[in-house]
C-alpha cells in the first residue's frame, strides 16, 4: 500500500482526531478536578459554568468520533 | 500462501477497528467527565444548609491556657480540636487534614496545627493553611459561651457568602 493511499490517509485522520480527544479529555479531567475541589471548599460558583464547559467539551469528542467513525467507513469503502 | 487464506486476518483492518474502539473509550470516559460536572452542579444547586444542632462541648475551666480538648461535632465520626489560646480566647477545629483526612495535633509550641501524614500546617488561629499539600483552611467550628459553657453552634467550612 502507498503512503499517500486512502487508507493510509484515513489512518492519519483518525489519529489526529484520537490525540484531538484525548487532548480535550485531559483538559475535562482537569475542569472536573478543579470543580470538585472548589465544590469541597464550599464554592458553589463554578458549578454551572464548570458544567457548560464540560458540556462542550463533550460535544467536541462526540463530533471527533463521528468525524472517526465517518472517516473509517469511508476508508473502508475504497474509492 | 495457504495459511494467509485459512486465517484470513487483516492486520489494518484490525488496527482500525482498535482505533475506532479506543476512540468510542475515550469518548464514554469524557461522558463520564460530564456527569461528574453534572452531579456537582447538582449538588450545588440544591445544596440545603445543614442544621446542627448546638453541643456543650467544655467547661470554660476544664482547660488551661494552650490546653487541648478532643470532642466530637456534629456527628459521633467527626472529631474536633478545642485549643484555649489565651486566657478568653478559644478557637475549635476539625481533626481532620482537608488533604487526606488524617488526624491534626497541635504542634509542641501551640502555634500551628500539624499533620503528620503529609506534613501539612494549619495556622491556630484562623485554621488557614501555612504548608504542605492540604487544599483548604480546616473546618471551624463556631463556638458560643454560654454561661460557663462553652457550645459549638455550627461548622463553618469558609464557604462563601450566598
Amino acid at each position: 500500500m502507498t503512503p499517500g493511499s486512502a487508507p493510509s490517509r484515513g489512518r492519519s485522520a483518525i489519529d489526529g482526531a484520537i490525540a484531538l480527544i484525548a487532548v480535550l479529555l485531559i483538559v475535562q479531567m482537569w475542569l472536573l478536578t478543579a470543580t470538585l475541589e472548589a465544590f469541597l471548599a464550599g464554592h458553589h460558583g463554578p458549578a454551572l459554568p464548570a458544567a457548560l464547559l464540560s458540556t462542550a467539551l463533550f460535544a467536541a469528542c462526540f463530533a471527533l468520533y463521528l468525524f472517526i467513525d465517518r472517516v473509517d467507513r469511508a476508508s473502508r469503502r475504497g474509492p | 500462501m495457504l495459511w494467509r487464506e485459512e486465517f484470513s486476518v487483516h492486520a489494518a483492518e484490525e488496527r482500525y477497528v482498535t482505533r475506532r474502539q479506543f476512540g468510542k473509550f475515550l469518548v464514554l470516559t469524557s461522558l463520564g467527565m460530564l456527569a461528574g460536572n453534572v452531579w456537582i452542579l447538582v449538588r450545588s444547586l440544591w445544596r440545603r444548609p445543614q442544621a446542627v444542632a448546638p453541643q456543650a462541648i467544655a467547661r470554660t475551666g476544664d482547660l488551661a491556657v494552650g490546653g487541648v480538648k478532643v470532642f466530637r461535632y456534629p456527628g459521633a465520626n467527626d472529631p474536633c480540636l478545642l485549643m484555649r489560646t489565651a486566657e478568653d480566647a478559644y478557637v475549635a477545629y476539625s481533626q481532620k487534614c482537608t488533604h487526606l483526612s488524617c488526624a491534626v495535633y497541635p504542634s509542641d509550641d501551640g502555634k500551628r496545627l500539624e499533620c503528620p501524614c503529609h506534613e501539612g500546617y494549619f495556622a491556630v488561629e484562623d485554621g488557614r493553611v501555612l504548608q504542605g499539600p492540604p487544599p483548604r483552611p480546616l473546618p471551624r467550628i463556631v463556638l458560643e459561651r454560654r454561661g460557663d459553657e462553652l457550645w459549638a453552634t455550627a461548622v463553618d467550612v469558609g464557604a462563601e457568602k450566598s
